[in-house]
């Protein structure tokens, strides 16, 4: 590979992020505050949270577009555990079920996928479609279609409450990403994601357990989307099945790409797809910033995730 | 040979008269003119958007786009409607096709995925049509006819008074019922008849089955694969154009941000009419009855929740064409472990 | 004399400065089955892709029908006349048997609509003429491989093709498919078809070929009427070898004496898979190399895979370190102390996008960790050791692998297997695509680790290899284990004429010491 693109595979998003970000200092009014610092990074946690997983999926060769409707199952069934309408029960005790018990509920969806895909050796793409389809139904029936508004500051407070200044979603997401980064690199386990991505027969013969090894990556990737589902109720003060994690898997899989992982397995970078989704927020904030309307942006939005699979494309020819 | 064997488009069809014989006998009002034509009306939009979707599922692929692609037609047909039924109708197809365009290009030319290409073109439809429709509905002129696309009846001009007197009798009842038989459907009817000819009985037809069915095979005989996939996703656009000019004329209004959800809509009809999802055999007959299908029993929902015994939100519906989608992919997954022994 | 149907002479063609070809010809009559013999990489393929446009070649004419020809494409090749059938049959299962065989011209009637009639009629009218009785309007899927290999003929057929090119037609046929297939291919040459066919197994070979070009290393060596050559000559031929070659060359580097040999480690009795391998024997004690010798599709490689449970044997006992053993997986295998590096390095051997490091310890990683974590430390203190003591060249533990050479890369998958301290190792074509220096290098290390008490089956094409290396060989064809000859003793000859089945020879066992009734 020349070293030029060895240089913008590794480098490109972060290259991306620092034009992006000197472009708005020259340009966008306002635009070295605390403030803006924190509306990006709010917009992007949960997409960075649900992209964590896609990216181990991804890094093993394949897919997740269930992850909305994970999301919306557990934004959706959250509520009912801490607003005492299925039991009454003290509040901490509830919101600690209501912050438990969704998650590992997506998480056991996630072992759904992991099991269509492997024990029927389903392509990832049509197994996951099976949720992507059924799972926001499921949040919607579960909750009748109805929005559960509340105001449980105690339970908002992992969206919303700060430490240090910064909002407490931030923190999760960064402890997300450093857990997630720690086991792709040091573990055996990432290892093996790794290793099923880039050569599935030959990481076999060589005994990885491969069929264990996606069970997982599906795992985390539910209970990932799970975190993110509770993050947006809580941040809205309401849940509505219909919208939560709408389109969601098109953002994770957008800032996988832009990040630097390839879609083909084999090669991933957590770090990456945090990078590529501020590449992408950015980019949108900058456009509002300086008065183009947000549908034009969703538009850019779309032509900038065309852009970076063709350059991976070409690259990797 | 292996004898004869049910074919999934036919268990659909039995799965479908079972359903509506069911709601004949459980609910009053059920198979009544009224309540058929609006079934049928209200139905057309998706059956054509299933339509097109297996097109492209033949080849292998998928449209992820129908549904902000109809929203974007809807919009720019609600637009043009002011200058007559055909711009109307035009406009909308036309902005249908050229979305399908964009994807086919993107897929065919670029070599992206096919999922994240119609991702992609579902983010961009979707932002034009909001930009169009400056984020609100885009009425309609009820002033040209174009609002007929939707809720008129193709034929009615032909009914004789005596049709709704009150001796009409039970020729009169089935001649107004045909009389009467909504516009839209009439389309999808048209758009499927011609579907299924262009799949049995053309080079072009059988050359999508092929594509689908091996890709290197198909490119080693000498098939356009590459021709042959761009127009099933111009024809998805294009069906899924045709859907949004019905959405506005039937509601009397473009509707920027319908079409969420569509594409699961038509995805589970073409699969549960027995359609493979990884290409290469399909039906469009199938299509058509596991569109009808997914619509009765929806409306079977309606009537049973109108009976008050239990009910049942409108939300159990994707619940349903999920497990239908689990159910017929787990038993092709199956059937080709099986075949790979 | 009438002038070939086709001549291709002086054709050169290599690929990344590797030469496939050279010089190499070929020349098939009007009407003439063609058999076309050689071992791996003796260029067949290649030959093969040229003609039919696959490739382009670097220098050489092509002849065919009286003119000079170059194919752009298969499709282009197809419409001159030239049908090629591959081995993994490139036709549409799903679609009907007549629509296979007009995909593409369809016939039509009016308005561009398809003729189906003339279509089911003019397919079932075809496959009459070669005794093919099936529903032309069911799907292809439901006929068995031989009835759909019919159909690609009858396709090639129906394109008025005058030269059928058969790449390994019957290898995965059963005995009463190859019959009514070799008399398709007789039917082709009465009605004036040529047929280049090639195939491993000589049976067949002389059954129906009028004669046979035979290739070796990208050049042709031999070109006679089928009816000269014994089967004995021919194998001696593809290998490179004399007839009356029988003494040791120490050309390899299986230096030093066996050492010591233990007691039985492995024993495969009776291992079958599919059509593949009918009944193979094997065994292997430690301290001890076995050789598995056999030409192409003799159900060598199969073997070992079922026996490193890489794939499942439909029948036959395996018996490994005194314990019956039916491992559901590699994983299994490799916990019971065996290893097995494929013949195939790229698809199934390293992960390219990994390091030296990583692939070499991706088998030890469960076992090199410290409460979870990979211990890094440890990792990079076993893969120094071994870069140091086998001699892998590399930047360092963390160069990716794809960046070494091939002898590196191999040397890398055999590492892999030794910081296990396995008890055996099968070892499929441990030195092919390797340069002589690493090579010799391998062959060395394997002899060292077999005297340190490793049980090795080795899987090689090159006859040196088996004679000079393996303490004992077992040898197979159309898989089953037909010999078993000791090291004393043994010569190629008496290898090859057990590969061969030449009858004659066979029987008389000549001086090779068989240990086998």
């Amino acid at each position: 590979m020349p070293d030029r693109a060895l240089f913008f595979q590794r480098y490109g998003v972060g290259l991306a992020l620092v034009l992006l970000i000197l472009f708005n200092l020259a340009v966008t009014p306002n635009f070295a505050t605390s403030q803006t610092l924190a509306v990006n990074l709010t917009q992007v946690c949960t997409i960075v949270i649900v992209g964590v997983g896609m990216t181990l999926v991804i890094a093993t060769g394949g897919i997740d577009l269930s992850v909305g409707s994970l999301m919306a199952i557990a934004g959706a069934m959250s509520p009912m555990f801490f607003t005492g309408q299925l039991f009454p029960v003290p509040l901490y005790v509830g919101i600690a079920l209501g912050i438990v018990f969704p998650i590992i509920i997506a998480g056991v969806f996630g072992l759904f996928n992991g099991w269509l895909i492997t024990k029927f050796s389903i392509q990832p793409i049509i197994a996951t479609l099976v949720l992507f389809i059924a799972g926001r139904g499921i949040a919607q029936v579960s909750t009748n279609g109805d929005l559960q508004v509340f105001k449980v500051p105690e339970f908002q407070a992992i969206a919303i409450g700060r430490v240090l200044g910064v909002p407490f979603q931030v923190w999760i997401m960064l402890v997300i990403v450093a857990v997630a980064a720690f086991i792709l690199h040091r573990t055996v386990f990432g290892k093996q994601v790794l290793a099923v991505g880039g050569n599935e027969a030959a990481a076999r013969l060589a005994g990885v357990p491969a069929t264990r090894v996606k069970y997982l990556v599906y795992l985390i990737c539910g209970l990932c989307s799970g975190v993110a589902g509770l993050i947006v109720i809580a941040m809205n003060s309401a849940a509505d099945a219909n919208l939560i994690g709408l389109g969601m898997e098109l953002d994770a899989i957008a800032a996988v790409v832009v990040g630097g992982t390839l879609l083909s397995g084999g090669r991933a970078t957590i770090v990456g797809t945090l990078l590529g989704a501020l590449v992408i927020q950015l980019v949108r904030y900058t456009l509002l910033a300086n008065g183009v309307p947000d549908p034009a942006a969703l538009v850019v939005k779309a032509g900038l995730i065309v852009l970076a699979v063709w350059l991976q494309r070409q690259e990797h020819n | 040979m292996k004898g004869w064997h049910i074919s999934p488009s036919m268990a659909v069809v039995a799965v479908l008269i079972v359903l509506t014989l069911l709601g004949a006998w459980r609910y009053d009002g059920f198979v009544s003119a009224y309540n058929v034509q609006s079934v049928l009306r209200y139905n057309s939009m998706f059956a054509l958007v299933a339509l097109g979707m297996c097109f492209v599922i033949m080849t292998g692929g998928i449209d992820l786009s129908v549904g902000s692609v109809a929203a974007f037609s809807s919009v720019v047909a609600a637009h043009l409607s002011g200058y007559g039924l055909l711009p109307g109708l035009l406009g909308g197809l036309g902005a249908g096709v050229l979305a399908g365009t964009l994807n086919a290009i993107i897929i065919t030319r670029l070599k992206i995925l096919p999922f994240i290409a119609t991702l992609a073109t579902m983010l961009a439809a979707s932002g034009t049509a909001l930009l169009l429709a400056n984020n609100q509905s885009v009425s309609v002129s009820y002033e040209t006819g174009f609002v007929d696309l939707g809720q008129g009846d193709l034929l009615s001009f032909m009914r004789p008074e005596w049709v709704d007197g009150d001796n009409a009798g039970v020729f009169g009842g089935i001649l107004g019922f045909i009389l009467s038989f909504p516009t839209p459907a009439f389309i999808a009817l048209a758009a499927y008849i011609v579907a299924a000819i262009v799949i049995g009985h053309t080079a072009f037809g059988r050359h999508i089955l092929a594509s689908g069915g091996g890709t290197e095979a198909s490119r080693l005989m000498g098939l356009p694969v590459d021709r042959t996939i761009f127009f099933a996703y111009v024809i998805s656009g294009a069906t899924a154009g045709m859907a949004g000019v019905i959405l506005a004329a039937q509601f009397g209004a473009g509707q920027p941000i319908e079409g969420i959800g569509w594409e699961l809509f038509a995805i589970a009809s073409v699969v549960v009419g027995g359609t493979l999802l990884t290409g290469g055999k399909g039906s469009i007959g199938g299509t058509l009855a596991g569109a009808l299908l997914l619509g009765i029993i929806f409306t079977i929902l309606n009537f049973e929740n109108g009976m008050g015994w239990i009910s049942l939100s409108a939300y159990w519906q994707s619940v349903v064409r999920g497990a239908f989608l689990f159910v017929v992919v787990v038993l092709q997954a199956k059937l080709s472990l099986r075949a790979q022994e | 004399m009438t002038t070939p149907l086709l001549s291709m002479q002086a054709i050169s063609k290599s690929f990344g400065g590797i030469p496939a070809l050279s010089e190499a010809s070929l020349e098939v009559m009007p009407a003439e089955i063609m058999a076309l013999v050689g071992q791996n990489g003796a260029g067949k393929s290649t030959m093969i892709k040229i003609l039919n446009g696959a490739h382009a070649l670097d220098s050489g004419t092509i002849q065919f029908d009286g003119a000079p020809w170059t194919a752009g494409s298969p499709q282009q090749a197809q419409r001159a006349g030239i049908s090629t059938i591959f081995q993994e049959i490139n036709l549409i299962g799903y679609r009907s048997v007549a629509e296979n065989i007009f995909l593409g011209r369809e016939p039509r009637r009016a308005f561009g609509l398809l003729d189906w009639k003339k279509i089911n009629e003019e397919a079932a009218s075809l496959l009459a003429r070669f005794d093919v009785k099936v529903d032309v309007r069911a799907p292809l899927e439901l006929y068995s491989t031989a009835i759909q290999q019919m159909v690609a003929i009858a396709r090639a057929v129906s394109f008025a093709a005058r030269l059928v090119i058969m790449d390994e037609p019957t290898s995965s046929l059963d005995e009463a498919e190859v019959t009514v297939l070799l008399r398709t291919v007789t039917q082709l040459k009465a009605e004036g078809v040529s047929v280049l066919f090639v195939s491993h197994k000589f049976d067949e070979l002389y059954k129906v070929c009028d004669r046979v070009t035979i290739m070796r290393d990208g050049k042709t060596v031999a070109v006679t009427p089928m009816a000269d050559i014994s089967k004995l000559e021919l194998v001696a031929s593809m290998l490179g070898r004399e007839l009356d070659e029988v003494q040791k060359k120490g050309a390899t580097a299986f230096k030093g004496s066996a050492g010591k040999i233990g007691g039985e480690l492995l024993s495969a009795k009776g291992v079958a898979i599919g059509h593949l391998v009918r009944d193979a024997d094997v065994d292997v004690r430690s301290g001890e190399i076995v050789g598995l010798a056999g030409l192409l599709g003799s159900g060598r490689t199969e073997t070992a895979r079922a026996i490193f449970a890489a794939d499942q044997r439909s029948a036959g006992d395996i018996t490994f370190d005194g314990v019956t053993t039916n491992f559901k997986g590699p994983r299994e295998a490799i916990a019971a102390g065996m290893g097995y590096c494929s013949e195939d390095r790229k698809s199934q051997g390293i992960i390219p996008g990994m390091t030296v490091a990583e692939n070499l310890t991706l088998a030890l990683m469960p076992a090199l960790t410290r409460s979870g974590l990979l211990d890094e430390a440890k990792q990079r203190e076993v893969v120094e050791r071994f870069i140091k003591e086998i001699g892998i060249k590399c930047a360092g533990p963390n160069q990716k692998i794809r960046e070494l050479s091939g002898g590196n890369q191999q040397k890398v998958l055999l590492a892999r297997w030794l910081c296990m301290n396995p008890k055996l190792l099968i070892l499929d074509e441990p030195t092919r695509g390797i340069d002589v220096g690493a090579k010799a290098e391998i062959q060395a290390l394997i002899r060292r680790l077999a005297t340190d008490g490793l049980g090795v089956l080795m899987i090689s094409s090159e006859l040196e290899e088996i004679v000079e290396g393996a303490d004992r060989v077992f040898v197979l064809r159309e898989g089953r284990t037909v010999g078993e000859f000791n090291h004393e003793n043994l010569t190629e000859g008496d290898i090859m004429r057990a590969m061969a089945h030449d009858d004659a020879e066979d029987k008389r066992h000549a001086d090779g010491a068989p240990a086998r009734a």
